[in-house]
């Protein structure tokens, strides 16, 4: 009996293991997209999800990940499969030049044609084999008006005013992290040169002390409580947060700022391509894309969708900016791998950096020296208590 | 032989996961990562993570010894109350345990922002708010919070174990309060403080979320660069070059304090 009960446990925890079997008739979806980027029903909104899956029978299994680095690093260690992906522009270049995507049938999306001219044939897929956009936007300053002044802003430099120490956030990928310091240098935003890298890198390590926080989806929770008063962010994710505090305000910096069209992709091991294309024809369809984005404030890349949208929304100059603030916009072209590597290893150095604490390192010697001395001391004492005993024994 | 059938199945369970697993990560911590090849590169990156790796070990180490100044008397007045009260005391120690640690250093946030409930308090009252966090204090706070029950626990069965008569026979032979503490109690409960120590000490150094919420962008502990590498900088090698440095770390540090055990251990048996 006793020999049974831990074999038995065993059996269980192996069993428990293993993946359910889906009926066959189910067929379910796995979408992996940004956080906080979707209609969820939400304040009586669209919820995407649900709409499709009342449309099409087709169940979505939902996650997000909180930056293209993250979604990069889960495809590549693998473990998981999914059908959707919405990464941006560049990461879709990488995704494409290392063969991880699955060519789109497109008699299968025929939504795709109501995408307007200026979102196909774009830099990182131009033959518009592997992508579908779902939305475009831009980066640029949120601030809080009630703390910060208005002869301040305007520039990228705000980010580095010590006026406003530990009231900064700042991204948590290197990607958008550096082409802030990049602008602010006058650098290119693409640049592989390993000087003007190095350059970048030493102006967020200037900004660092200032920095209360490198954080992604947390910037919602800590601008709208005002935990926080500056952070840059996505123009859409503004719009947000500024129905949640009204305080908030939003600048295009004067030096140039990024943008950025994300967009649906079908990664190689997709096991249900034909309902993932489904998925993705129906984000397309204007009247879902038009309401989805209603709600996020992101921009949307089907003129025809903006019908369906709140006319206050479509008409926002943040989500659809003019063409002359557009014209000081820059998109991401996706880096070689060696820049790729050797700026995730500057990035590191940002991040670690300001860790040397000397106090630290000065208590750590002094621990080790005092261990040391109770050893030895400790040592000599029992010797000589032996050596005493010892005696008294022969005595 | 029977004994040794009843050990079978865990025996395959530590093969599978925790032997498997660990050459798995030597095996990335000594190749490249673009070639596969061979390399001492991963691990002689060490010297950039030397300052991040002390301040762990120093920060845990800090919160070691306040788990132990924390829990030691708590452990104690436990052992020492009737055997219904203990079994209730011994479930609130427990109870927190119950709720997510992650909710748990959620809350400590809230509670501690610039904007959250022990501030808004202070304010309310017209004082300036406190930095109660986002610096090392914070951080060590979280630790200490975190895992004080694992040091309770340990003490509380040993303490609770010391045989009565071993302290009468001191109190009879003269010796007065503190002595009896000093000489009998505390050496008797040695081994508990050596196994809370580690309970609390490995998780404490290789955290990462505790010190991501509770800390500022300057208190990047060792576990925060292991995570990125394999989060989102995708450098698994690097990851796991770290990671065993962190091991070897961690069993040196036990090693010490274990040698502690040993000499208490020989003074009670001469």
């Amino acid at each position: 009996m006793k020999r049974i009960v831990p074999l038995l446990l065993c059996a269980i925890m192996i069993f428990t293991m293993l993946p359910v079997q889906a009926k066959a008739d189910d067929v379910t979806i796995n979408v992996y997209n940004w956080g906080q980027y979707i209609s969820d029903g939400t304040d009586g909104y669209i919820d995407v999800n649900k709409a499709f899956t009342e449309k099409t029978g087709i169940k979505v299994n939902y996650m997000t990940f909180d930056s293209n680095e993250t979604m990069y690093t889960k495809l590549k260690t693998g473990g998981s499969t999914y059908d959707v992906i919405i990464p941006s522009d560049y990461m879709i270049a990488r995704l494409i030049a290392e063969d991880m995507l699955e060519e789109l049938d497109y008699s299968n999306i025929p939504n795709y044609a109501l995408v307007d001219e200026a979102y196909k044939n774009t830099s990182y897929d131009p033959e518009n084999k592997y992508s579908v956009p779902y939305t475009w936007g831009t980066v640029g300053v949120i601030y809080n008006k009630k703390y910060v002044s208005e002869s301040d802003i305007g520039s990228w430099d705000l980010l580095w005013n010590e006026k406003y120490s530990g009231k900064i956030l700042m991204f948590d990928n290197p990607r958008d992290a550096f082409a802030i310091a990049e602008f602010l240098l006058g650098i290119d935003i693409n640049s592989e040169d390993q000087d003007e890298l190095r350059s970048a890198t030493y102006k967020l390590i200037e900004q660092k002390p200032l920095v209360q926080g490198y954080v992604m989806d947390q910037i919602f929770s800590k601008m709208e409580r005002e935990e926080a008063w500056i952070a840059p962010y996505y123009a859409g994710d503004y719009l947000l947060m500024q129905q949640e505090n009204p305080d908030l305000g939003f600048y295009f910096p004067k030096e140039g700022f990024n943008l950025f069209i994300d967009a649906a992709c079908i990664p190689k091991g997709c096991q249900n391509k034909a309902a993932a294309e489904a998925y993705i024809n129906f984000l397309c369809d204007p009247e879902i894309s038009g309401e989805n984005l209603d709600y996020l404030g992101y921009s949307t890349p089907i003129s025809e969708a903006k019908q369906y949208m709140d006319p206050e929304t479509a008409a926002s100059e943040i989500a659809y900016p003019t063409e002359e603030t557009l014209s000081n916009g820059r998109a991401f072209i996706n880096l070689s791998e060696d820049t790729s590597r050797f700026t995730d290893s500057l990035w590191l150095q940002v991040k670690t950096q300001g860790g040397v604490d000397t106090y630290a390192i000065v208590c750590m010697c002094a621990v080790v020296v005092l261990l040391a001395a109770y050893f030895i001391i400790h040592g000599v004492r029992r010797k000589k208590r032996i050596a005493n005993r010892c005696k008294r024994w022969k005595q | 032989m029977k004994n040794k059938a009843l050990a079978a199945p865990y025996l395959v369970w530590m093969a599978l996961f925790t032997i498997v697993p660990l050459a798995i990560v030597a095996y990335y911590a000594f190749t490249d990562a673009a070639t596969g090849e061979f390399t001492f590169a991963n691990i002689a990156n060490l010297g950039n993570y030397m300052p991040i790796l002390i301040k762990s070990i120093w920060l845990a180490l800090i919160s070691s010894l306040i788990c132990i100044v924390i829990g030691y008397p708590v452990a104690y007045f436990i052992a020492n109350c009737k055997e219904t009260t203990q079994r209730f005391l011994y479930m609130l120690v427990m109870l927190p345990m119950c709720i997510s640690f992650l909710l748990r250093t959620l809350a400590w946030v809230a509670l501690t922002e610039d904007t959250g409930i022990i501030n808004n308090f202070i304010t309310a009252l017209g004082l300036q708010p406190l930095p109660l966090i986002r610096n090392n204090g914070a951080v060590v706070l979280g630790m200490v919070y975190n895992y004080l029950p694992y040091m309770i626990m340990p003490l509380y069965t040993v303490i609770m174990k010391i045989d009565r008569r071993l302290i009468e026979a001191a109190q009879d032979l003269g010796c007065n309060g503190v002595n009896v503490f000093k000489r009998v109690i505390l050496p008797l409960s040695v081994p508990g403080i050596i196994s809370g120590f580690t309970m609390v000490f490995v998780p404490a150094v290789s955290t990462f979320y505790i010190s991501q919420k509770l800390g500022s962008s300057g208190t990047t502990l060792i576990g925060d660069v292991i995570e990125s590498q394999f989060k989102t900088a995708y450098n698994p090698n690097l990851g796991a070059a770290l990671s065993l440095i962190l091991m070897v770390m961690i069993f040196i540090c036990i090693g010490v304090m274990n040698r502690f055990g040993d000499e208490e251990e020989e003074v009670v048996t001469l």
